[in-house]
């Protein structure tokens, strides 16, 4: 059933103390797709990811990555084999330079002998970044720190990237910058798993999204049929 | 007459600085630990003091030089932090904020018990041929002993920073200490990250001790009393960088034998003292802090 599926979460179960986050969720990414995660705040979509990254353990349920069992392994491995995030809020190190933050993106064994490459592939992407390196990271727009942020991601050299809200708090002209890079980056073959603040934005920029409420799957499809669906048109767009 | 005043208060300045050269080297190792793992380590002062009490048996049984005995001393006290951390400091942190704070404060107490038993205590020295000499300086005479520490301190601080702003280990440190969340999501092991952190902090504390044993005598109980001079530093000179924990040791220094020429030896502690209280309140994060 996950044949050939590259990422695939199967009945997790997590909890945060005594209050349960996620209720058997399941889900799988296949190589090269891009996937959305639909869902109000609140809803356990950044748990989600979280759990993915190794950050929080699952209580119940597998993980597994390329054939490969994640579920009980810490961060450091999982960004070893490639699974790559890039938190809500950005999270950049605010005191070292915009250099040191992409350098500490490939501190990854497998990823150190690749960083000149990676320097290369991230300030084409993101001139901006060549431009502000050795200014402290803190004193970059939210655009900016953005785009850092992304760029960091891609110093591991990931075959799947998590995107937590890249949108939050950036201006629509940003936004639209970061979305198109994005782009750019999926023609690299990189998987990307995404949750959006915006319905309508993740529906334009994915292949397939999972709508999730209360830490349940509610509903999960291709856009295109998606679309269609009274559910979301009526709970999404107050039709 | 103007100029021996100006000569006096120049020498008095001038043996600030060294002295706050040493002050700094004492506040480096804490300076590190505290920047990362936003630990108050408060058994750093009695750690430094197992570092000078190890030169003092190597001299006094082996006949070792105590510089030379860094050799042994410095990989021995890493390997002390790096075990410390990784087995008693990690699993205390997990707990609760204040079960490190309990944990350093037990070591302290067995430090100085242990110095105690072995050392009996009385006050000792790291009494060496060099120690107690003094070289001139354009008409001053200053103690030798304080030219190495501040040497020492300049060397120390200088690989430090070079280790922190130029190595992957030495960012990832950096970087644990301002987001761990972000650090773990880059791969970095940041339990082990720690414990690395600890163990260099010991090994500058192995140096430290060294070099406060050759410039003062010490006891069993002079542990608590490096601690506060550390802690001083830190305050004044703020957390972030090397160079400025090194600078807030030289303001300490300097301000100290300064309080001392104006206002007599007996308030020369008071003087820093009341710095460091001012800064407290007025420049929390310190002189050079971020």
């Amino acid at each position: 059933m996950n044949e050939g599926a590259q990422l695939s979460v199967t009945s997790i179960d997590v909890f945060y103390g005594g209050f349960q986050a996620i209720h058997e969720v399941s889900l799988k990414v296949q190589s090269g797709e891009i996937v959305a995660l639909v869902g109000a705040n609140g809803a356990g979509k950044s748990t989600l990811l979280n759990t993915i990254s190794g950050l929080i353990q699952p209580a119940k349920g597998r993980i597994e990555f390329e054939g490969e069992s994640i579920t009980a392994m810490d961060p450091s491995q999982i960004v070893a084999l490639g699974i790559s995030q890039v938190p809500q809020g950005r999270r950049i190190f605010p005191d070292m330079t915009v250099r040191d933050n992409l350098v500490l993106g490939s501190y990854n064994r497998n990823a150190r002998f690749k960083k000149e490459q990676n320097f290369e592939m991230v300030y084409n992407l993101f001139p901006i970044l060549k431009e502000r390196k050795k200014q402290l990271a803190k004193t970059l727009s939210g655009g900016e720190q953005q785009m850092l942020a992304l760029g960091r991601g891609l110093m591991s050299s990931p075959k799947l990237m998590l995107l937590d809200e890249m949108s939050l708090g950036l201006a629509p002209i940003i936004i639209g910058k970061v979305y198109k890079a994005l782009r750019k980056i999926r023609k690299r073959g990189i998987t990307i798993l995404f949750i959006e603040q915006s319905v309508r934005r993740s529906l334009e920029e994915a292949d397939r999204a999972y709508i999730i409420e209360a830490g349940r799957v509610v509903l999960s499809g291709k856009v295109a049929d998606l679309r269609e669906e009274e559910e979301i048109k009526k709970a999404y767009f107050g039709i | 007459m103007a100029s021996e005043v100006l000569i006096d208060l120049l020498n008095t300045v001038v043996m600030g600085i060294l002295l706050g050269g040493l002050y700094a080297l004492i506040a480096l190792g804490l300076s590190l630990v505290f920047g990362v793992m936003k630990m108050i380590n408060v058994a750093h002062g009695d750690l430094i003091l197992l570092g000078t009490y190890f030169a003092y048996g190597m001299m006094t049984h082996l006949g070792v030089d105590p510089i030379l005995s860094l050799i042994a001393g410095i990989p021995l006290l890493f390997v002390i932090g790096f075990g410390i951390q990784k087995y008693l400091m990690s699993r205390a942190m997990g707990r609760s904020m204040e079960a490190p704070l309990l944990i350093a404060f037990g070591i302290s107490l067995m430090l100085q018990n242990l110095q105690q038993i072995l050392w009996t205590p009385m006050s000792k020295g790291l009494t060496t041929s060099y120690a107690l000499e003094s070289f001139g300086l354009g008409g001053i005479n200053l103690p030798l002993a304080y030219l190495f520490d501040f040497i020492a301190a300049v060397i120390v601080m200088f690989l430090l920073s070079q280790f922190l702003n130029r190595t992957y280990l030495g960012k990832a440190i950096t970087g644990a200490a301002q987001d761990r969340t972000a650090a773990q999501l880059m791969g970095i092991n940041t339990g082990r990250v720690y414990a690395f952190a600890f163990a260099i902090s010991m090994a500058t504390a192995a140096f430290a001790g060294v070099f406060l044993g050759l410039t003062f005598p010490f006891t069993p109980q002079s542990g608590t009393s490096f601690l506060i001079i550390a802690f001083g530093v830190v305050i004044v000179g703020g957390l972030g960088s090397m160079i400025g924990t090194f600078l807030g040791g030289i303001v300490l220094g300097v301000a100290q034998t300064l309080g001392g020429y104006f206002l007599g030896p007996t308030s020369q502690m008071l003087v820093v003292y009341c710095l460091v209280l001012l800064v407290l309140a007025l420049r929390p994060q310190g002189l050079f802090g971020r």
